[in-house]
């Protein structure tokens, strides 16, 4: 038995702003990997529950008319890497979620729970982070958007008000129409780990595939919460693609992240990891981009 | 006076209705209520793959799903595998050959991921079959004989299907 207090099942996003409204306290549960963890921990001890597993209308992925890429926040991690739309537009998504947990956890924990948790390490977040994407947040009062970057506020911490839920996940045509991307997940074993340092890096290259039009990274656990890095983007916009471009944007990223000392990793490795990780994602955006180095 | 909530679900083919403590995990009401004790209690917080069991064609750590979400489900355990007259499915056959089976206590959430594995009629690779197994712990075998079993099995139904 877990040590809830009372459990309040929604049906459907109204039922649950309600229920949120109905009992202030009440902790939201998706997929229950995180929240169900810390209860058997204790740390949630006697607490109430808003479940929303039971709204099937926040599962799925689809395309709005203007191009966008809609992902729905209850989308299963197992689910988003079998999409299509997310296979043709954005792989590099699916297959950072395929690097979370073990496959049972894949098929239980979901996309919304990975962000909306503020942590760091989540291995949806830096390709989140590093392809634009918008988190639309639902309430009485209605819908408000927020670019992911605004949403994490600090550890732990993201922008939801109170009786407040995520309700999508947008990726915009112009965030992902000729970007390939690379995500590495630098971690002690292949399953059931957290990430010591993740990078997600994309590119888009120019039509001769010689020059870089843009690029963009964004670290996990390289500071308290999921980072982009701009200084590292502006240094190779408009560069020709050859390894000392690469090795300016390794340099230039490691330099402006604040990584810290852990007991899983010292802030030194995760400086080293972020260069190195840094490399191999740009060099592997551009292969997947078909530039050669 | 604990909370409670009907839950009406498919259990191993049979339709089902059971009142339930919201408080129960999906492990709880299978093993306390139902008595598949195939379903095991080994971490409790979804790392060990003890309990695992199929929901509606895909795997979960039933430990950490809530006996509530059941509803509506249909939901498979090892015990779902037995012939009419006690048989052994092939899997479960290729588990004792291969000696994939030590102390047993990991066997049946291994061999109900191997359903879904073999269920897919697709054929993996060996790194492929490690990466769809790596949801489970066995402190006993050290994983090689448990890979061989899988192998063999789903080598064996793709050339009985491809036989036809």
């Amino acid at each position: 038995m877990y040590d809830i207090k009372a459990l309040y099942e929604a049906n459907s996003v109204n039922e649950a702003i309600e229920l949120m409204q109905q009992h202030p306290d009440a902790k939201i549960i998706a997929g229950g990997s995180d929240v169900l963890i810390k209860l058997r921990e204790g740390k949630l001890a006697g607490c109430e529950l808003v479940s929303i597993f039971g709204i099937d209308a926040l599962r799925g992925i689809s395309m709005d008319e203007d191009g966008t890429l809609r992902i729905l926040p209850l989308t299963s991690f197992s689910h988003i890497t079998k999409d299509p739309l997310i296979n043709e537009h954005i792989k590099v998504l699916g297959e950072a979620v395929d690097m979370v947990g073990g496959p049972q956890i894949r098929n239980i924990g979901t996309i919304g729970g990975n962000i909306s948790n503020g942590v760091t390490s989540a291995d949806s977040a830096s390709t989140l982070h590093a392809w634009d994407a918008i988190v639309e947040l639902t309430s009485a009062e209605g819908v408000r958007q927020l670019p992911i970057k605004e949403y994490y506020i600090s550890a732990g911490k993201v922008a939801l008000r109170p009786a407040e839920l995520l309700t999508a996940i947008l990726i915009k045509e112009e965030s992902y129409a000729g970007y390939k991307g690379h995500y590495i997940k630098y971690a002690m074993r292949n399953a059931m780990d957290i990430a010591t340092l993740g990078c997600s890096v994309n590119v888009k290259l120019s039509d001769d595939k010689k020059t870089i039009l843009g690029a963009r990274i964004a670290y996990g656990v390289a500071g308290p919460v999921p980072m982009r890095v701009p200084a590292a983007e502006e240094a190779v916009r408009g560069k020709p693609v050859c390894g000392e471009t690469v090795d300016a944007f390794a340099g230039a990223a490691m330099q402006n992240i604040n990584p810290r000392d852990s007991w899983r990793a010292s802030r030194d490795f995760r400086l080293h990891l972020a260069h190195e990780l840094a490399k191999r994602a740009l060099t592997e955006s551009i292969r997947l981009s078909g530039g050669e180095i | 006076m604990a909370q409670t909530k009907l839950v009406k679900c498919t259990i191993n083919g049979e339709y089902t209705e059971t009142m339930v403590d919201v408080r129960a995990s999906l492990t709880d009401m299978l093993r306390n209520d139902f008595r598949l004790t195939s379903v095991k209690k080994g971490c409790e917080v979804g790392e060990c793959g003890a309990c695992n069991v199929i929901i509606d064609g895909e795997c979960y750590n039933s430990c950490i799903y809530l006996a509530v979400w059941a509803d509506g489900k249909n939901i498979r355990t090892l015990e779902s595998l037995l012939g009419p007259n006690g048989e052994l499915s092939d899997i479960q056959q290729a588990f004792i050959d291969e000696a994939a089976v030590q102390c047993g206590f990991c066997t049946p959430g291994f061999i109900m991921t191997a359903v879904e594995i073999l269920e897919s009629g697709r054929r993996y690779t060996r790194d492929e079959l490690k990466k769809l197994l790596s949801g489970h712990l066995c402190r006993c075998t050290g994983y090689e004989n448990i890979i061989n079993a899988v192998e063999k099995t789903m080598n064996k139904r793709l050339s009985e299907r491809e036989g036809e």
